[in-house]
């Protein structure tokens, strides 16, 4: 696996993943798959669907219990504990399809981000770093969160994931079903946090063009595996990402074997 | 002056209903389970309490009795939740439907076996005491009803709203993976709803008891607490209480204005109330309806 060729803050892993396998049932959806997540980098996970990335980050914030292998985050392993003691390590899961609570406000929902905390001055402190990202959320404050549109819905499950104040963001699939407009939007958001309060992102997507432009690094899943690691910029390059999952093609006959070909050659 | 005794005491019926509906409620917004034996939990509150306090058994003062038993059901419900449901967890709901009767019967036979078979009444300081407000006559034990209704009402409206634990509560029955993913120790929070509606349950069974007489067939008062909670719409707690002062105040009023030839109408009331409410409002009369968006 290559360095990143420029790892912008520090070399130090805050999440290592090593040789992962998890089952649903007698479904092996994760096989074998080993990571890195350095501090203050933006990684991202591209894959199809079913390709095992939600799993993986069931996995890694203790929703699922892994088969084998193991989970480092910094420096301590974490396989198999409940999510709660995760989420106490200031690692949080803001998982896919905007998983809020619907007859809750906007601010109760924003307040149970900050369950297993018990420092309350600084709680307070975060509600509002929360609402300077997000100012929409202060104007809808005391709505119930199920009557919120999408995407302010997908602002409030992140808003809900700072108020852990987490080290570590582990991001879902924030760009389902949204506009591309609000896309941008929310992963602009997403990397001025990154930026700007040091929070690591570890962001799976389907939308591999958004993902690379705010990724310093990339992983590419398939079926399970890894297929490839390499810096966004490169992956961006690649031209099988660029066939596969951005949709550019200078061989439009040939796609159809060519992929073939590709994928037997990635096992 | 005869219909506003039938409706004092219609209401104080009520709000038995309303509370033992309340602890359906709860479980089921919690879990999604249904407590068929809600019921029953008022039933054995009562006995317990009656345990401690009636001079046949252990003779302790009512005062202490009444939270020694809350305290008693509330633990019961947490630990029946621990240690039975929790191993359930990925089991159909109708196992657990099952489950919960079975449980109810084997609470009614474990009452009468240990206390009495026959209907006993709670010995209260307060048993045949009346108030006279001009003509209108109000046992003590009514309005404590009525009372301790209103009170437990307001303090559980300010527990959920108010109170981390509360909001955390709500917030697991709302969306229970995103609760996990919070960090909210979901499966203890279930047991404590499952105590804290063990300890209404047992409020409503004293109360019950101070009022009339307990035997363990009263824990089928649930099934009358049930429909009561379908009528308030299943996923809500005021709709609970207006559920159960409506089949409260709707069997003596029956009672009173059917014609002789329909003399049994009083206890077909509540039901055919409920019927008429689930054609009218299929979700209840206080329907919650949450609809994700997509």
């Amino acid at each position: 696996m290559s360095v990143a060729a420029e790892t912008p803050v520090s070399d130090k892993a805050v999440l290592r993943v090593d040789n992962l396998e998890s089952y649903y049932g007698p479904i092996q959806a994760i096989r074998g798959v080993s990571l890195e997540v350095r501090e203050g980098q933006i990684v991202t996970v591209l894959g199809a669907n079913g390709a095992g990335k939600t799993t993986l980050l069931k996995t890694i914030s203790g929703v699922m219990n892994p088969e084998k292998g193991t989970v480092v985050l910094e420096g301590d392993e974490i396989q198999g504990h409940e999510a709660d003691t995760i989420v106490n390590r200031r690692m949080v899961h803001v998982p896919e399809g905007r998983e809020i609570f619907p007859l809750l406000t906007v601010a109760e929902n924003i307040a149970m981000g900050a369950y297993t905390r018990r420092d309350r001055n600084f709680i307070q402190e975060d509600i509002e770093l929360v609402y300077s990202y997000f100012p929409i959320l202060k104007q809808r404050a005391t709505q119930a969160a199920g009557t919120l549109s999408g995407g302010q819905q997908q602002m409030l499950a992140i808003g809900r994931g700072l108020m852990a104040r987490p080290r570590i963001m582990l991001l879902d699939e924030p760009s389902l079903g949204l506009s591309p407009l609000l896309t941008e939007e929310i992963f602009a958001i997403i990397k001025r946090l990154n930026e700007e309060q040091n929070v690591t992102m570890m962001l799976v997507e389907q939308n591999a063009a958004v993902a690379l432009e705010v990724a310093n690094y990339g992983y590419v899943m398939e079926l399970g595996r890894i297929v490839m690691a390499d810096t966004a910029e490169t992956l961006a390059n690649s031209k099988d990402v660029q066939e596969f999952y951005l949709g550019i093609s200078d061989e439009e006959s040939q796609r159809g074997q060519r992929r073939w070909k590709q994928r037997k050659t990635w096992r | 002056m005869d219909v506003i005794q039938l409706i004092v005491s219609g209401l104080a019926n009520g709000c038995v209903y309303g509370l033992i509906a309340l602890g359906f409620v709860l479980i089921y917004k919690a879990t999604e389970a249904v407590n068929f034996a809600q019921g029953d939990f008022m039933m054995l509150g009562a006995f317990v309490c009656l345990g401690f306090t009636n001079a046949d058994y252990l003779g302790l003062s009512f005062w202490l009795a009444v939270p020694l038993s809350i305290i008693i059901m509330g633990a019961f419900g947490y630990l029946f939740n621990w240690g039975v449901l929790r191993h359930m967890f990925g089991q159909s709901q109708v196992s657990i439907v099952i489950l919960t009767i079975a449980v109810g019967f084997i609470l009614r036979f474990a009452a009468g076996t240990i206390w009495s078979h026959e209907p006993v009444s709670l010995e209260t300081p307060f048993a045949g005491e009346y108030l006279n407000f001009g003509g209108l006559v109000m046992g003590i034990d009514e309005i404590a009803i009525i009372i301790v209704t209103v009170v437990l009402t307001i303090g559980l409206y300010f527990f959920f709203s108010g109170t981390k634990l509360g909001v955390a509560m709500q917030a697991a029955s709302q969306n229970q993976l995103a609760a996990y993913y919070m960090g909210i120790p979901v499966k203890r929070v279930q047991s404590l709803v499952w105590g804290l509606s063990g300890a209404i349950a047992a409020v409503a069974g004293i109360l019950f008891a101070s009022k009339g007489a307990i035997e363990p067939a009263s824990g089928l008062l649930g099934i009358k607490a049930f429909a009561a909670a379908a009528i308030g719409g299943f996923g809500s707690l005021p709709g609970a209480l207006v559920g159960g002062l409506i089949v409260g105040l709707i069997e003596p009023l029956a009672a009173r204005f059917a014609p002789d030839s329909l003399s049994g109408i009083a206890r077909i009331a509540p039901y055919a109330i409920l019927l008429a409410v689930l054609v009218v409002r299929p979700g209840g009369l206080f329907s919650q309806t949450q609809k994700k968006k997509v």
